[in-house]
């Protein structure tokens, strides 16, 4: 059914400890989880959702991204009347490029005007989950909140940066900090945002007035004693993704199948573009177990404890242990590999042995022949 | 109305009931009968006529058609959404003065005589969903051209043991065919129709006319078309294909064409990035292999979950093995479920077909494929379940 909601997944300043691996792309298009992106998780919920319309506010090194969304059908965005808008930064002149998310938002103001829909999601990529939105909008309309955050409980430990929320008894945000405050809570902020249109758009004009451009440390961080902003509490998978540990560690999640599960069927399908790889081919001597295959791979050698990107080769005699090898990439004969995460198209000879550690895996960067 | 020239329009038979694949085509065409872990029959022509060039396809349907054009859709898996020409699905319609269902495979295009001349093309290709195979038309049309031809059937040399089973000719030294046979009793050739016809449209035109006007015609263009056009000296032509070629429709010639891709050098490569195999994917995550898997010589599709043994089978999306169990020479379909301690071996577990926990479908001893029909379930009884704890 059709949310009176408008999407937005907001890219701009979005932070990354990513290293290598966002170093030719954005936060958004680093692929996760075999044959996703980070981005399909949030346009894939708002989807599932039933958020008729989704902009991505694009702002660097797009170019991956674009080439993942294309025209929005594999989301069944490319609609007629609304669907996939791609909004990379408009601006007057360069110094405008550095200016936060609620300048690039007043720039599109246009995207927000031209709809009737009366609420506004605004998301960043890399929180790795699967939310129904209708939810969330149900509970902020019959909350009186002005604003909802989707928020989730973690344990002390768990890895990637995210704010820290702490509620008082009624579930309302009294205090939010960044990732490196010392709030001690242990909710952290999706940095998923609910709010009418209208607050956003009186938002940003009345901060940018006052010289203030960020939308969550200037526009809502300042004004919690002002608004009524609102924990959504997520009961499902997430992974905040935005450092290489936490790369790591919420990929190897996937190997829990209650997580592969949840995370990719409750409570929608998650989508990503497609690429009409054949069904994985296992050959006589494969040597599979705990381990998350996607398609087109060719497998002679062993693999356990690890995910392979759609069209890995693992030669015969190889072993991939505990490790992550994006799409295309070759493992030659007799190559081992432990803890080690390759970007795409890594090709490792034969022979070759590479060997990271749980904590400090091993990165090869993209097209890479070791 | 104008459209841009097509030079060379398809037109593929897919109405086919598929009647020797019994419980697999109760409620879906022949063509969109799943194959290869992750396709449907038809996918392989619609492939080969985009790879080949050729950009307008007819897609006749008849039989069970609910199924194939849910697949078909707009054409978009191929990349045939377009605003000139693409797919067009064909069925049998009504006119003013009746109309009827296709009568035969000449039939059903005769019926579309309009359909072709809105387009005007100056080649027509024939083709059917019901085969397995990798080819470039645009090299059939090439030596089409070059013969100066009426009409060229491609052929494939077929194990002379086979042959009656075929459309059979003989052709001479230049591949003029000379003699053609459908089905013979003693064939005098092992070149088998590939039942891949490349017309030049007038000739096509006026052959399906005349055939209609002849009440004697089972409109068939194997029984009817060609061998007209044999004895009245037309230039017919053969194209060898000496590549992989299969027709399925049986059980057992649909189990073995899935066992042949198991090889270590499949003879039909489906991962060739030249000739990808196009189709409507289901977008579901990577597969799963648990601890407890063990997965030798096998195709496994995306969306499946294996925590048992699979060795020489295939997996279609989404279907799910659990600990225990052992699947051995088979083909599960799309949402496929096997409990635990169950034993699949050379069998075909039908879409959604549920294997309950200790039961055992086929065997190594038996000359059948066992076929548990889409979303069938089968469980032990409390019977066996009293006999097991005994």
């Amino acid at each position: 059914m059709k949310l009176p909601m408008m999407g937005v997944i907001n890219l701009i300043h979005e932070a990354d400890e990513m290293e290598a691996l966002t170093g030719n792309r954005c936060l958004a298009s680093v692929p996760f989880g075999g044959r996703y992106r980070l981005i399909d998780f949030a346009l894939s919920s708002m989807v599932n959702s039933g958020i008729p319309n989704v902009a991505v506010f694009a702002h660097r090194k797009f170019r991956s991204l674009m080439d993942h969304l294309g025209s929005g059908s594999n989301w069944d965005l490319h609609r007629k009347m609304s669907g996939l808008f791609l909004l990379p930064p408009s601006m007057e002149d360069q110094t405008d490029f550095g200016k936060g998310d609620l300048y690039h938002f007043y720039r599109h103001r246009d995207y927000f005007t031209r709809t009737p829909l009366e609420y506004v999601v605004i998301s960043r990529s890399h929180m790795v989950c699967n939310v129904d939105f209708a939810k969330v909008l149900d509970q902020h309309r019959e909350s009186g909140a002005e604003v909802t955050v989707v928020c989730k409980r973690t344990p002390e430990g768990t890895p990637g940066l995210a704010r820290k929320a702490k509620l008082d008894d009624s579930g309302r945000i009294v205090e939010m900090q960044d990732h490196f405050g010392r709030l001690d809570s242990d909710i952290v902020s999706m940095e998923m945002y609910v709010l009418s249109k209208e607050l956003l758009l009186d938002l940003v004009e009345t901060s940018l007035a006052q010289g203030r451009d960020h939308f969550v440390r200037h526009a809502i961080l300042t004004r919690l004693h002002q608004l009524n902003v609102r924990a959504y509490m997520h009961e499902g998978v997430l992974g905040v993704v935005n450092n290489i540990a936490a790369y790591y560690q919420h990929s190897m999640e996937l190997l829990r199948p209650e997580v592969w599960r949840e995370l990719f069927f409750k409570p929608g399908s998650i989508y990503t573009k497609v690429k009409d790889e054949p069904p994985t081919h296992y050959r006589s001597g494969a040597d599979v177990s705990n381990s998350l295959i996607a398609n087109g791979c060719d497998i002679e050698g062993a693999v356990t404890g690890s995910i392979l990107f759609r069209g890995v080769k693992v030669a015969k005699g190889a072993v991939v242990r505990n490790s992550i090898v994006m799409q295309n990439g070759i493992i030659g004969e007799n190559g081992v590999l432990e803890n080690c995460i390759l970007d795409k198209e890594v090709e490792i000879r034969p022979q070759v042995q590479l060997r990271g550690s749980s904590e400090v895996p091993f990165i090869a960067l993209k097209r890479k022949v070791i | 109305m104008c459209m841009r020239k097509n030079e060379c329009i398809a037109m593929l038979l897919a109405g086919g009931e598929g009647r020797r694949l019994g419980v697999l085509t109760k409620d879906l065409a022949k063509p969109a009968v799943p194959f290869g872990g992750k396709y449907r029959i038809i996918d392989f022509t619609l492939s080969n006529c985009v790879h080949s060039g050729i950009e307008t396809v007819g897609v006749l349907t008849q039989y069970q058609p609910l199924m194939l054009t849910r697949h078909l859709g707009i054409g978009s898996p191929w990349g045939l959404d377009r605003r000139e020409g693409g797919m067009h699905v064909l069925p049998p319609y009504v006119r003013q003065k009746g109309g009827t269902w296709y009568k035969g495979t000449a039939n059903a295009i005769y019926q579309n005589l309009g359909f072709l001349e809105s387009y005007d093309p100056e080649y027509v290709l024939i083709i059917s969903g019901d085969h397995i195979y990798k080819m470039d038309y645009d090299l059939l049309l090439e030596a089409h051209k070059k013969n100066n031809a009426d009409a060229t059937i491609a052929v494939i040399s077929v194990p002379w043991a086979d042959a009656s089973r075929f459309g059979i000719m003989k052709v001479n030294e230049e591949g003029r065919i000379v003699e053609f046979a459908e089905k013979p009793k003693k064939p005098t050739s092992n070149l088998a129709s590939m039942g891949v016809y490349m017309f030049n449209w007038s000739v096509l035109k006026e052959s399906l006319i005349r055939d209609e006007a002849n009440a004697q015609s089972s409109n068939d263009f194997g029984k009817d078309i060609i061998p007209t056009l044999l004895a009245e000296d037309a230039r017919l032509f053969s194209y060898q294909f000496n590549d992989y070629w299969k027709d399925v429709g049986t059980i057992d010639s649909l189990w073995e064409a899935n066992m042949d891709l198991l090889e270590e050098r499949p003879s039909l490569q489906l991962n060739d990035r030249s000739w990808r195999i196009f189709t409507a994917n289901p977008n579901q995550p990577a597969h799963y292999v648990a601890p407890s898997a063990k997965v030798q010589s096998s195709l496994i599709n995306e969306g499946c979950v294996v925590e048992g043994a699979i060795n020489r089978s295939v997996l279609f999306n989404g279907a799910r093995v659990g600990e225990g169990s052992l699947v051995e020479d088979s083909i599960l379909l799309p949402g496929a479920v096997v409990g635990r301690n169950a034993k699949i071996i050379r069998a075909i577990v039908g879409e959604g077909a549920v294997v309950g926990d200790g039961c055992q479908v086929g065997s190594f001893d038996s000359e059948d494929i066992a076929v548990v029909g889409s979303g069938e379930t089968i469980a032990l009884t409390t019977e066996d379940k009293e006999a097991e704890t005994v």
